[in-house]
């Protein structure tokens, strides 16, 4: 028996062990080729970035003799891809030359050192001029220096199907004004056109910050001033009356069966779910969603075509929770290209980023992945403007839009907001007992920086 | 192995202390390689991972890591979510592992020694399939035989009987079934070999004594294969202890943390919400879990009858 004991400890160790080690793949350091990585929708089917990304890398190549680009394209949910670009950019070994970046996480990422500051190219680079002063900013961190080249940027508002509504006896150019009149609507689809669901809001952790962002600020923002972080005093807002009547209207929708069944609505595949299943199945009367779900219905890359939702859908803006002005909330997020500390070859991911931004593949990108410009001669450029059905509504809305609060710790308070909505959503806790756990949360996260606001 | 005594005594006392020596390096010099991989590839990363647990390390948003001493297993004992999955992971390992895994591929081995061969054939190798499924692909096999739309309520609806949404409602026991289903052939494995080990003779005699069926397995069977049953016990408990990929696949945790396990709570921590210092010290506890386990099971072992 005694032999059998080091025997066993032995495995034990190893597979104790198998639960802590992961292995990662090297990765040459050829000086000639470039690599990229970026995000891959999690259905297959949608290729439109990827299409547009290997357009670009191949007149690349030709343009620069010699030179290949390598494409590592990462197919995951965007907290997955987060995280493992984090993990890519921490070792040269496996370091990418460009990386694209949500703007969500840009500034955590800056902090932690995972970028390269890119002024001096940007000073000798004359299309920089045209990028709009809001998405220069994008991606400035605090001291100062630009990390990232933004290539769009998006914003937020109600897609409605006129279908579903003219059965509801709703109008054809609805116009809510406060929240109430959001759910009113909501609960008229409920009651007269049996088997759709009236209304989505993305909740929970699943969705990640997409439902923080399209679901949960689009409300919070709308309740009153600096509900979530005070510019003034430098710190985030605790027990504020808006965080928890923004729970409160996620519970509504939810605990009254107005949303997608809970279980759905939690899970990580929710969003593909919506822009590929249940819109352009016309199972959904009200989708509180970003303006490039267009993207999802191309005929070539889209995850679904739909060759007739110009005529199904319709837009309009989310409103303030009781009308305040200005009436409209949108938020405004969107992604950078952005060189990685540990790059290889940084000067050659810079021209790739040149590349990317010409006026015509700005305007190419602007246009296959339904984004709204951010170079100013894009924006005025007939074919943008032609581009896809409602770019006009969703571009008027930059004017309104807010956006995240632009600080390393954000994409942490992001995590304990999306708890919250997770606790409200499946019924484990109460509005109330969720934004004090909330609280105590974003206290240890933040380091104590936090006011209390009524 | 026994020690290199005779040569020893042939060369007297004068190389005494040398020479053994010299042999026992020259036959450990072939497990030379190994040893160093070992060493390289599994203590080196456990060693970073200690030392990382004792830090305040984060994937993003922190420009240098420190040295925090306790801090983060003073916060998990604090943090009612790691508690919460501390309870998750032993309820898991319990039904799945000690409950399940272990029982099942007991009855199973048991009955199929009285099976037909073509009987024994097709369940030994509908059991083994799932052991040998790719745990990702076990994952998303069974995340949709139990989702809401999924096999399990097509079968139940056919037979009209209520439907079930487990993945939301009850995600710690369909993930335990999930894990029953992938893990019972290794339990059966074992047990069909020690089932075969008991001399015929003796099961004979138990039977020409008068003793009944239950009788037999109670006070002969069972403890005949008693070191068998510890091997198993320890190899699955550990082995589940560990299940992360089925766990992510099916329910990522969720909803809420009802299914959140060590290992699922740990990622969580380490990756999506950065903390790898914080992470790793819960893996080092995960660690400290299993080495329990395996410390009682050694216990049992040892108590010969």
């Amino acid at each position: 028996m005694r032999r059998t004991a080091p025997m066993t400890w032995l495995t034990a160790a190893v597979l104790a062990a198998g639960a802590l080690t992961a292995c990662g793949g090297g990765s040459g350091g050829d000086k000639d080729t470039v690599e990229v990585a970026f995000i891959k929708d999690t259905n297959t089917k949608v290729t439109v970035r990827d299409d547009y990304i290997e357009t670009v890398a191949r007149a690349f190549e030709k343009a620069n003799p010699g030179k290949k680009v390598k494409l590592i394209p990462i197919q995951a949910s965007e907290n997955d891809y987060y995280a493992k670009i984090q993990q890519m950019m921490r070792s040269p070994k496996t370091a990418p030359d460009l990386v694209y970046e949500d703007t969500f996480l840009i500034n955590s990422d800056i902090t932690a050192g995972l970028l390269r500051p890119l002024d001096d190219h940007l000073a000798g680079w004359a299309d920089w001029k045209q990028f709009e002063p809001a998405a220069k900013a994008a991606a400035r961190a605090q001291d100062g220096k630009t990390y990232g080249v933004p290539d769009g940027t998006d914003t937020r508002g109600l897609w409605f199907n006129k279908n579903i509504f003219k059965k509801a006896g709703l109008p054809q150019d609805w116009r809510p004004r406060t929240w109430d009149e959001v759910l009113d609507a909501a609960r008229a689809v409920k009651r007269k056109v049996p088997g759709v669901i009236p209304l989505n809001v993305y909740t929970g952790k699943g969705a990640g910050e997409a439902a923080v962002m399209q679901g949960f600020e689009m409300l919070l923002y709308g309740t009153g001033k600096d509900q979530l972080y005070d510019p003034a005093t430098k710190k985030w807002v605790t027990g504020s009356k808006g965080f928890r009547d923004s729970l409160e209207f996620i519970r509504t929708v939810y605990a009254e069966k107005l949303g997608p069944d809970v279980s759905d609505a939690l899970s990580p595949n929710i969003q593909t779910n919506v822009a590929t299943e249940l819109m352009p199945e016309e199972k959904l009367a009200i989708n509180l969603d970003g303006s490039w779900l267009g993207q999802q219905w191309q005929p070539k890359g889209g995850g679904k075509p739909w060759p007739e939702w110009p005529t199904v859908l319709g837009r309009t803006a989310f409103p303030t929770q009781t009308g305040a002005a200005p009436g409209r909330v949108s938020l405004a997020g969107g992604w950078t290209w952005s060189v990685p500390r540990q790059a290889q070859q940084p000067d050659l991911a810079w021209k790739l980023i040149e590349t990317f931004q010409t006026r015509h593949n700005a305007l190419e990108w602007c246009v296959r992945g339904a984004q709204i410009a951010v170079r100013k001669d894009v924006a005025a450029d007939p074919a943008y403007l032609k581009s896809i059905p409602g770019i006009d509504f969703f571009t008027d809305l930059v004017q309104v839009s807010r956006y995240r609060p632009a600080l390393p710790v954000y994409p942490k308070v992001s995590a304990a907001i999306g708890e919250a909505m997770e606790a409200v959503t499946s019924g484990d806790a109460t509005p109330q007992k969720a934004a004090a756990d909330y609280d105590e949360q974003l206290k240890s996260v933040v380091d104590g920086q936090v006011v209390a606001k009524p | 192995m026994s020690r290199a005594a005779p040569t020893t005594t042939a060369y007297g006392t004068a190389g005494r202390g040398a020479r053994p020596r010299r042999t026992a390096l020259l036959r450990w010099s072939p497990l030379a390689p190994a040893t160093v991989l070992l060493l390289l590839f599994l203590a080196g990363p456990i060693g970073y991972c200690v030392y990382i647990a004792f830090t305040d390390m984060q994937l993003t948003g922190q420009e240098s890591a420190s040295f925090v001493g306790l801090d983060n297993f003073r916060h998990a004992f604090g943090d009612p979510a790691f508690l919460n999955a501390v309870v998750l992971t032993l309820v898991f390992t319990l039904i799945s592992s000690i409950l399940g895994q272990n029982t099942l591929g007991l009855a199973l081995a048991a009955l199929m020694r009285r099976a037909s061969r073509p009987v024994r054939t097709v369940t030994g190798a509908v059991v083994l399939t799932a052991w040998v499924l790719p745990e990702i692909v076990a994952g998303f096999l069974l995340y949709t035989f139990f989702e809401r739309r999924g096999t399990l309520n097509a079968i139940l609806d056919w037979l009209h009987l209520p439907s079930q949404n487990w993945l939301f409602t009850l995600p710690i026991l369909a993930v335990s079934f999930a894990n029953v289903w992938r893990g019972t052939a290794f339990s059966m494995l074992i047990y069909s070999a020690a089932l075969s080990e008991i001399p015929q003779e003796v099961a004979e005699s138990a039977e020409v004594d008068g003793a009944s069926g239950r009788q037999r397995l109670w006070h002969v069977t069972l403890p005949m294969i008693r070191r068998s049953i510890g091997t198993n016990l320890m190899l699955n408990t550990l082995q589940t202890l560990s299940v992360f990929g089925l766990i992510w696949a099916m329910t990522r945790g969720g909803p809420g943390s009802r299914s959140q396990t060590l290992p699922v709570f740990m990622y969580d921590q380490a990756f999506l919400k950065s903390l790898i210092g914080y992470g790793t010290a819960v893996a080092l506890l995960l660690l400290v879990v299993g080495a329990l386990f395996s410390v009682v099971y050694l216990r049992l072992l040892r108590e010969e009858v």
